[in-house]
């Protein structure tokens, strides 16, 4: 069942960043991504200058960039779409390496990468340099909505969990000579997430009555 | 003296129709270890989750120390019957042990400094103290199964119902835990397909068939009647015979009348 290790997004460290309270980062996070979002996209030297602050906090961090940079791979379908705006958008058209792009189609490609990237890479950082438990602490009080709260921890416990499962899944088809990634074998795929998502509801009501077995009213005690 | 446990005539299907209960009776008292046996599907875990009012009986009734399972008094039900159930992660729920076992006595109205007294000591019974900052699910099986144990003890339960305690535990975790529950001052119904289990901890043993008790005596007898063995699918494990290791002596292995 669960896993010896700890959190993937999670990097452990003692740096000043690891140990600001978390929902001074919560909201230094929320900050820096609501200025990004409303930078108008031609500023480009503004960008770099955000750009530039996030590398000193992940300097500071001491987490590794190679380890940020794995799990930037999150961004790609984005990345992907951004790159095709260029060739699709109309517009007065610019010659680039020799293919004709759309000039707004550019401007607007390079206005989502860069907040996308700024916001993935800031959240990311977020992720690594705090313990999901002080994430959801912080969150609390900054008055989050509880049951919201709520449901983001129990997501964490049973993430684990779930993960488990669903391995377990695959390599049980794995056995029975199914490939899960051969687009032949999908349907199956798709009816294992069908069932993954059956018993994780089970698990759901079976969690429930626990819960019931000891008390729970519908508030978490505090 | 007012049995811990009292249920009459509990009868009870599931939504779909399928009659899991037929007419129960059963009588625990204060202190016995009584062990429940059944095959698959018997009712054994249909049977528990009525004990503290999760399911509701279709006809008959169950009292906790004479106090009867109904919807008013389920709060003082579910802190005097204390279930541990199968899967430790269907129990384990919050990010740290401590939080877990604080859980159950939390939602009784318990802060600060007793709160933590109590968490303490009940992580002290199981031997998991030292685990207290760690989150469940980074805990191993059997280490998870007595935290599951702990968050139940520490809403000081007049009852301990355990489904399946032994499962999963390779034979050291099993014997630890045997120990631990051996050790505790409390009344204990135990459902177990572990038939050596059963006859080491609990003097006692109740078979439920098909939705009724068919069996209700000392474990030795029980475990040595082989035409109720053969007729309700019960199975001594391989090397296993209860008549070699002989009958568990001590003062406790007599069932008490009644
Ligand atoms: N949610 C449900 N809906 C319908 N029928 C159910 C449900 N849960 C259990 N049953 C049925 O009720 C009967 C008793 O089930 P129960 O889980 O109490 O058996 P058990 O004695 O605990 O078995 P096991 O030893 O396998 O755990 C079984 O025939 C089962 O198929
Ligand atoms: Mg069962």
């Amino acid at each position: 069942m669960g896993s010896g290790h700890g959190h993937r997004l999670h990097y452990h460290g003692h740096s000043p960043l690891h140990r600001a309270p978390a929902h001074l980062k919560l909201v230094g996070l929320l900050g820096f991504a609501l200025v990004v979002v409303l930078t108008p996209r031609e500023w480009y030297a503004v960008y770099a200058g955000y750009l530039a602050v996030l590398l000193v906090a992940v300097r500071i961090s001491r987490v590794p960039p190679t380890y940020l940079l794995k799990r930037m791979v999150v961004e790609v379908p984005f990345v992907v779409f951004a790159v095709l705006v260029p060739f699709v958008a109309t517009g007065p058209r610019v010659d680039v390496l020799g293919l004709s792009l759309s000039e707004p189609g550019l401007v607007a490609a390079f206005g989502l990468l860069a907040k996308g990237t700024l916001g993935v890479l800031a959240s990311l950082l977020l992720a690594a340099t705090t313990e999901p438990a002080d994430l959801l602490a912080g969150l609390e009080r900054l008055h989050a909505p509880e049951l919201l709260v709520q449901i983001m921890g129990f997501m964490i416990r049973y993430l684990d969990v779930v993960t488990g499962e669903l391995g377990r899944m695959l390599v049980a088809m794995r056995s029975r000579g199914v490939d899960p990634r051969s687009p032949r074998h999908w349907p199956v795929l798709a009816r294992t997430l069908g069932a993954l998502f059956v018993r994780s509801f089970e698990r759901g009501e079976r969690v429930h009555l626990a819960m019931l077995s000891r008390g729970y009213t519908g508030r978490m005690p505090r | 003296m007012t049995p811990v446990l009292d249920v009459r005539g509990l009868a009870y299907a599931y939504p779909d129709g399928h009659a899991a209960l037929r007419g129960v009776d059963l009588h625990v008292h204060a202190g016995e270890r009584v062990a429940l046996l059944g095959p698959n599907g018997a009712g054994k875990t249909t049977l528990v989750l009525h004990l503290n009012g999760i399911h509701t009986p279709e006809s008959g009734t169950v009292a906790v120390s004479g106090l009867p399972v109904e919807k008013e008094h389920l709060a003082e039900i579910r802190r005097r019957v204390g279930i541990v159930f199968q899967d430790p992660d269907d129990q384990l729920f919050m990010g740290s042990v401590r939080d877990d076992v604080a859980f159950g006595p939390a939602n009784l109205g318990l802060r600060g400094e007793a709160l933590e007294q109590r968490v303490l000591e009940a992580l002290d019974q199981v031997g998991m103290a030292d685990f207290r900052d760690r989150p469940p699910h980074h805990l191993s099986f059997g280490q998870r199964r007595r935290v599951a144990v702990a968050t139940v003890l520490a809403m000081r339960p007049e009852i301990l119902v355990l489904d399946e305690p032994s499962s999963n535990l390779d034979p050291a975790s099993r014997r630890e835990l045997a120990d631990i529950l051996r050790g505790l001052d409390v009344t204990v119904l135990m459902v177990t397909h572990d038939l050596p289990y059963a006859l080491e901890l609990c003097p006692r043993a109740v078979v439920l068939s098909e939705g009724r008790v068919v069996a209700d005596g000392a474990t030795y007898d029980v475990l040595t009647d082989d035409a109720l063995m053969r007729a309700h699918r019960l199975e001594l494990p391989f090397g296993f015979d209860p008549r070699v290791t002989g009958r568990p002596t001590g003062p406790e292995s007599a069932p008490p009348a009644g």
